[in-house]
């Protein structure tokens, strides 16, 4: 009796949408808003909503929720979403443990989701899903790239570090693809510790040539000003995430010649990207980050895929976000067979521009790389 | 592993557990003569971490720095304890969580207004870069060194206070007989306000001098609170001894836990298995040493009989 009822309404939306304009779409955002991760949350907020306000359009309305990065209150808010906003696509979160926990259920129910930022490997691979879009990254790739870039370097003893959560465990599993060297050691820290004196004095102890870090936010800062002053002068690479435009600042003249990879840099060469730096910085008053051009990406492949679908028709729809008809700010980009992108990831140097510290492009760490899980995805 | 670096983790262990001292002896304080519990104790903290920052920011000086970082801890408590926290003493428990919740949210949230989302620099003194040489070839951070040395000798001036000071003897009678005390003339709630005001400093200290090698962010303050609250448990509630041992404790075990149990599981697990299975145990550790301090001694170490 549902199901009918459901199969007439999806052919009646099906026929309205055939004559005119499709109808609206209800996006829900859930994303950290408050506590030690807000800042990335709040770029990704900002970037897309830029690109809803860019785009012109007053059929798309966007709630927004604060997940404050625990999971138990990110799935109260999916829940209170799905079933009493009735959202149609849901996007935003930043942290994978949370990613873990709201995705396969919000798939599962039939809505759509959009990731602006966490790739865990577990929804990469087997646990993928034709509704479940990465608009970002799989984990592994940045860190992949930085082991790729380590082997250039002619690096070949890494002690490596990574919190330990989905993501952190992601990070050195695609170091260490791509890496050739030897490690000199390999520590997994508490997520939002702050403290790293003990994991410092490992690495003085450990006879490394190199070191490679994934700590996002706040953990990046407290490790890199502490390593600065530990007297330990080894070269540093890691992931755009502890070098990116809302920490440098606070990171200051530690990070200086720090190499780092990244999808996305502001000084990629292309008329989108060029248009997005500038509308950012004019309406929010600061350089946008790699969190705020996913978002603005994510919204752009949502407007994209509206232009030409209706969502009620979940089939049209899916297929109009798989075709990635957008122009992206990291220029060429595509879904691989995973529904997790096809792109370039840079190596970037951490420079001073003024008094401003930021990062360019010193060269291309993995040409139109994708992830090493699509061959386990069957959908 | 050489021994070494096993000293240079004790050092580092003894640093975290002089820093946890600061939270903790404020929070013990208030919770021992007030019997109040104060969860936005983490927001001092923070309030004191954003002070020196921004004072820094203005003057460039790290003593300007960490007067202002003082000044507005001591203030914010003030302000505080006469408008709300006074209201809350005579009710239970609860309440004072629920209110001192609350705080908490506000001043994330006004630190957020000020401040902005993103993280602020602050930056130890010129002089304490860099490393220092200690016997034995133990290089050592000189910042480190030297917030071992500041909590040492606040622990010092704390315990000085509280035993021969008239204001140290009146606050060991509030925690006794609070309306003794008043029948003798002192004024309550002068007192509290002061004792409010010591604990806000000590606490808007530790931030300012922990602000200077982490990052200054909104939110700080919690991820230390509850490692305060673990110290005074362990400790025993209401005693400076007390927070005293138990934070060179937690502080030595932590650090000591994260670095030598992934070895430990590395002798019979696979390296990414053993750092893993070791990481995820060394995060439980200060807990299951709580759990073990309350089996012997209920109310803690120094808890009184």
């Amino acid at each position: 009796m549902k199901f009918r009822k459901l199969l007439v309404s999806v052919a009646c939306s099906a026929l309205f949408a055939a004559g005119a304009q499709a109808e609206g779409l209800k996006v829900g955002m859930i994303t950290t808003l408050s506590g030690g991760g807000a800042g990335l949350g709040i770029d990704v907020r900002d970037g897309f909503m830029l690109a809803v306000e860019q785009s012109g359009r007053d059929d798309i309305e966007v709630v927004i929720e604060d997940d404050q990065r625990k999971p138990d209150v990110a799935v109260q808010l999916a829940d209170k979403m799905i079933q009493s906003e009735k959202v149609d696509v849901l996007t935003g979160i930043i942290w994978s443990n949370l990613a873990m926990a709201v995705v396969p259920a919000t798939v599962a129910q039939g809505k759509f989701y959009l990731s602006p930022n966490a790739g865990p490997s577990a929804l990469a691979g087997k646990g993928c899903n034709k509704n479940y879009f990465n608009v970002a990254w799989q984990n592994d790739n940045l860190h992949e790239a930085a082991g790729a870039y380590a082997n250039s370097a002619d690096l070949k003893n890494s002690f490596i570090l990574a919190p330990n959560y989905p993501a952190g465990k992601d990070a050195l599993t695609g170091y260490k693809r791509f890496y050739e060297g030897d490690l000199a050691g390999e520590i997994y820290t508490k997520l939002g510790q702050t403290d790293y004196a003990s994991e410092i004095a490992q690495i003085r102890a450990s006879g490394a040539d190199s070191i490679y870090f994934f700590l996002p936010g706040g953990m990046g800062i407290s490790f890199l000003k502490q390593y600065a002053d530990s007297g330990v002068n080894l070269p540093v690479v890691g992931p755009a995430f502890s070098f990116d435009q809302g920490i440098l600042q606070a990171v200051g003249a530690a990070a200086l010649g720090v190499k780092n990879t990244s999808q996305w840099s502001k000084d990629i060469d292309n008329a989108t990207n060029a248009a997005f730096v500038e509308s950012f910085a004019a309406k929010y008053g600061r350089l946008p980050s790699l969190y705020a051009s996913q978002g603005f990406d994510t919204a752009n492949l949502l407007i994209s895929a509206m232009g030409s679908a209706d969502v009620a028709d979940q089939d049209a729809f899916r297929a109009a976000l798989q075709a990635a008809d957008f122009d992206s700010t990291r220029g060429d980009f595509a879904f691989g067979p995973n529904n997790h992108p096809i792109q370039d990831i840079y190596v970037r140097e951490v420079v001073q521009e003024g008094d401003v510290f930021t990062n360019k492009i010193v060269s291309v760490g993995l040409e139109d790389h994708g992830d090493a899980y699509a061959s386990d995805c069957k959908m | 592993m050489s021994w070494i670096l096993l000293v240079e983790q004790t050092l580092n262990g003894l640093q975290f557990g002089v820093m946890l001292f600061l939270m903790a002896a404020g929070l013990t304080l208030i919770f021992g003569v007030m019997g109040l519990i104060n969860l936005a104790h983490g927001s001092l903290y923070m309030v004191g971490a954003f002070a020196a920052a921004a004072v820094a920011g203005a003057t460039g000086s790290f003593g300007l720095a960490l007067a202002a970082s003082l000044t507005a801890a001591a203030l914010a408590g003030v302000v505080i304890e006469t408008t709300v926290i006074r209201r809350l003493y005579d009710r239970d428990h609860l309440d004072q969580v629920l209110a001192t919740f609350a705080l908490i949210l506000i001043f994330s949230e006004g630190t957020r207004w000020l401040f902005g989302s993103f993280p602020l620099f602050l930056d130890r003194p010129e002089f304490l870069a860099g490393t220092v040489s200690l016997p034995f070839g133990i290089e050592y951070s000189k910042y480190r060194l030297s917030l071992i040395g500041v909590g040492l000798a606040v622990a010092a001036g704390l315990f000085w206070m509280i035993a021969k000071t008239r204001i140290g003897i009146q606050i060991r009678a509030g925690e006794n007989d609070r309306e003794m005390i008043g029948a003798l003339g002192v004024d309550i709630s002068k007192l509290y306000t002061l004792v409010f005001a010591l604990g806000a400093a000590l606490a808007g200290l530790a931030g300012a001098l922990i602000g200077a090698i982490q990052s200054v962010q909104v939110g700080m303050g919690e991820p230390v609170l509850i490692l305060a609250f673990v110290v005074i448990v362990i400790g025993g509630i209401g005693s400076i001894q007390g927070a005293l041992v138990g934070a060179i404790l937690v502080g030595v075990t932590d650090t000591l836990g994260s670095f030598l149990l992934p070895k430990v599981f590395s002798l019979f697990l696979a390296p990414a298995a053993a750092t893993s299975v070791g990481s995820s145990l060394a995060s439980m550790a200060i807990y299951i040493l709580m759990a073990g301090v309350l089996l012997v001694r209920p109310k803690g170490l120094f808890g009184g009989a």
